[in-house]
Order: structure tokens, then C-alpha cells, then sequence
């Protein structure tokens, strides 16, 4: 079927099978590779993605539900000069990531919890956070790179 | 993983929806958020020929106070449930239950809806419809139905619907008593219950302790005749027939039944 999809703000249209994953779609129709596919089962979080602004799991949604929709990747955070987002720059500086793999997926699920929750708690971050496997066992850096981007996300999201 | 290949097709409204079924042949199966169909299908657990995308039936996802009851469109969300201020203030078991399926993903794209008619005995939210002594209507080829919950549940993952008919609403009527709670315990935040308890008022339903949520019907007759908490909670695992898995044996589930009943009741009554 003919699939359109708005990614990170450019239309991209394609004849897919019927059965073609959104996380496929982004990786091999859109070439955009940063989204992870991980456990591959709805568990790690690994190709978390924006739809339509809202975290989902990129391996368990068809490319033809978002037909028509908007998805966010991890590529799609930095503004046009190619300043990095304010959760990118938080999970930077306070290490928030060890091997890598989860990261992107834990960004986006981040990016999606503060336009939720502006001003999360570290408890209301780590249950954000569950459906995000760290297999690092990263976790405590990553909550802390969550609650470092929560005021400047804010300000972006209002200037 | 990607599914066995299948046809998809897209519905505009409940209308179209059923006629798509209706002309789709009995290989057919309607697509909501796809949170438990789509895993199936990567397994080659369910190979259906043919999809009917029903996700963008706006006309059914929607949270109303109706009066003496709630109805909810099938097609509302786990986050849509637990973001509702009807629920808050009508059925807060509800709105609490479906902030704890699964994950924030998860409870984006999961419906109400979707997770009935999966009636996986391990679910959350068909244990609390039953609590919640709820009417499913759906709509087939023949018109439409009112099922009470109390009969929807069959088997595992089996539910009276026929093929073709579409789960459209639920219908909950405002609880007399308001005493409440959820209970279930994981292993992890994200797996499903090894057993789970949905209390309203004198009604008590358990998640994953046999092939269909289940009425603890021992717990609700012991409070019906008076007594307290922990003395009713003693039932709880009286005609059940729980299973065993890599998580936990029967034994072990009966236990747990237990304590959680014990704990949602007490829970329930500080809210009553």
C-alpha cells in the first residue's frame, strides 16, 4: 500500500507491504537508523518514537496507522541550526547513557513525558521511564539527565 | 519480527467497519491500537488474512457521564482512561487501573476495547469491567447487542463475541458504593499481573487466577455477611483455578490472592 508519512517534518511516501512495521519504515524507507530495534516484543523501548507527539513503540505499530500521522525521531530533535535538544544535551552532560543502544528510545520517551509533565518528580521520571530498558543498568544517570532537562525543555517548549 | 503477511484495510466509521468484516470472511480481524494483536502476529499466534484498521474511529473513543452510568467508547485509551476527569470523580478505579497497564507506550496506543476482547486472564482492565458489574455493546452484521460482563468471558483469550461483531461501548453504572482499590503484583512495572484484584465496593474480581477474570464470589458473600477485611480475604482463592507458569505455581498464586484481596479491601475501605 502507498504510506505517507510526515517524518521529523518531511513527507516521506512509499509503497510498503501491507505488514511493514513502522520502525522498518524509519530505518529502511526513511534511512533514518538512530531508532533501535531492540527486544522487538513491545518491552525495551529501544524504537520509541513520537506519533503524532505521544512515546510509542515503533516495533509494534504499522506503517499504515501512520499513514497520514507525524513521527519524531531522535534525528528530528535539533533545531535547524543543528543545536542539539535540550534532553540530548542533559543525557550528555550528566552521562546519561553507557552503551547507547536504549538511547534514543529513552530520549524520545523523555521528550514525551515533559510535554506531559513539565516539571516531573524523580519518582513520576522513573515510572515515565518503565517501559525503557537500560541493559547497562544505567538508570540512576539517566533519571538524573531527565530531571537536568526538565526546565530548559520547558523554556524551548514556551519561547 | 514482522507478522505473516495479511491485507490491510482501513474503516472510517463502525458502519464500515462491520461491513468490511462482514465481507472479509472469518480470517478477518479488527485492528485497534494493536497492542495485543500485533505481538501475536509476530509470533504467528493469530495469522489473520485480513486487517480492519479501526483506529480512526473518532465516534468511539470518548468518556461520557450518562446519569446513572458512564459509557465509554471502545476505542479509548489506556492514557485517555487515566487522564479523564469523569473517571476521577465517577469511576476512579477505572481511570487508576488503566495508569497501570503497561507502560506510558503502551497505554498510548492500547485501547479499552482491544484489551476486552483480547480477555487475556493476565489483563488488567477486564478483571475491573467485572468488578464493575459493566455492559459491553457490540455491533455485527445482525444489529447490536448488550453482553453483561459477567458473560463475555468464555475461555482464554475467548470471548462470545462472534466473528464480525464489533466491541463498540462499555457501559458502567455509577457504583452505589464508592469504596475502591487495584491491586496487582509484577515482577517487573511493565509485565502483566501474577495475580491482580479489582475491588468496588462489596464486588471483587481477580486478575489471572484461571482461564477468565473471575469473581471472587466466596470474598463478596463473606462481606455480604458482615465480615471485616482479612477474615473475607481468607476466600479469595475459593473456586479459582489459577495456573501455573514460569512466574509462580497455583499455590503460590492462591496466596497471593490472599494478601492482595486483603490489602485492596482494606485499601477500599479507607475510600468508602
Amino acid at each position: 500500500m502507498k504510506v505517507i508519512v510526515t517524518v521529523n517534518g518531511s513527507q516521506i511516501e512509499a509503497e510498503v507491504p501491507d505488514r511493514t512495521l513502522l520502525v522498518h519504515f524509519l530505518r529502511d524507507v526513511a534511512n533514518l537508523t538512530a531508532t533501535n530495534v531492540g527486544c522487538d516484543t513491545t518491552s525495551c523501548g529501544a524504537c520509541t518514537v513520537l506519533l503524532d507527539g505521544k512515546s510509542v513503540k515503533s516495533c509494534t505499530v504499522l506503517a499504515a496507522q501512520a499513514d497520514g500521522h507525524e513521527v519524531t525521531t531522535v534525528e528530528g530533535l535539533a533545531d535547524g541550526s543543528g543545536a542539539m535538544h535540550p534532553v540530548q544535551r542533559a543525557f550528555q552532560a550528566e552521562h546519561g547513557l553507557q552503551c547507547g543502544f536504549c538511547t534514543p528510545g529513552m530520549v524520545m520517551a523523555t521528550v514525551s513525558l515533559l510535554a506531559e509533565n513539565p516539571a516531573p518528580t524523580e519518582e513520576e521520571v522513573r515510572s515515565a521511564l518503565e517501559g525503557n530498558l537500560c541493559r547497562c543498568t544505567g538508570y540512576h544517570n539517566i533519571v538524573r539527565a531527565v530531571l537536568a532537562a526538565a526546565p530548559a525543555a520547558s523554556e524551548r517548549r514556551s519561547s | 519480527m514482522i507478522p505473516a503477511p495479511f491485507t490491510y484495510k482501513r474503516a472510517s466509521s463502525v458502519d464500515e467497519a462491520v461491513d468490511l468484516a462482514a465481507r472479509s470472511g472469518e480470517d478477518a480481524k479488527f485492528l485497534a491500537g494493536g497492542h495485543s494483536l500485533l505481538p501475536l502476529m509476530k509470533l504467528r499466534l493469530a495469522v489473520p488474512e485480513v486487517l480492519i484498521d479501526i483506529g480512526r474511529i473518532g465516534e468511539l473513543s470518548y468518556v461520557r457521564d450518562d446519569g446513572g452510568q458512564i459509557l465509554v467508547g471502545a476505542l479509548t485509551s489506556h492514557d485517555e482512561l487515566a487522564r479523564s476527569s469523569v473517571l476521577a470523580s465517577e469511576l476512579p478505579l477505572l481511570a487508576h487501573a488503566a495508569s497501570q497497564v503497561g507502560d506510558p507506550q503502551v497505554r498510548h496506543r492500547g485501547t479499552i476495547g482491544g484489551s476486552l476482547v483480547h480477555a487475556d486472564p493476565a489483563a488488567d482492565l477486564p478483571a475491573v469491567v467485572l468488578a464493575l458489574d459493566a455492559t459491553l455493546v457490540a455491533r455485527g452484521p445482525s444489529g447490536t447487542r448488550e453482553i453483561a460482563a459477567g458473560d463475555f468471558f468464555q475461555s482464554l483469550f475467548e470471548t462470545v463475541l462472534q466473528p464480525g461483531e464489533l466491541l463498540t461501548e462499555i457501559r458502567i453504572p455509577k457504583p452505589p458504593n464508592r469504596g475502591w482499590a487495584f491491586q496487582k503484583f509484577t515482577k517487573r512495572a511493565i509485565d502483566w499481573a501474577i495475580v491482580g484484584v479489582a475491588v468496588q465496593g462489596g464486588n471483587v474480581a481477580l486478575v489471572n487466577m484461571g482461564q477468565t477474570p473471575v469473581r471472587a464470589s466466596g470474598v463478596e458473600q463473606a462481606l455480604a455477611g458482615g465480615a471485616g477485611p482479612r477474615d473475607a480475604a481468607a476466600h479469595a482463592a475459593e473456586q479459582t483455578s489459577p495456573p501455573a507458569d514460569i512466574n509462580a505455581d497455583s499455590g503460590y498464586r492462591e496466596h497471593l490472592a490472599r494478601v492482595l484481596v486483603g490489602r485492596a479491601l482494606e485499601e477500599a475501605a479507607t475510600r468508602a
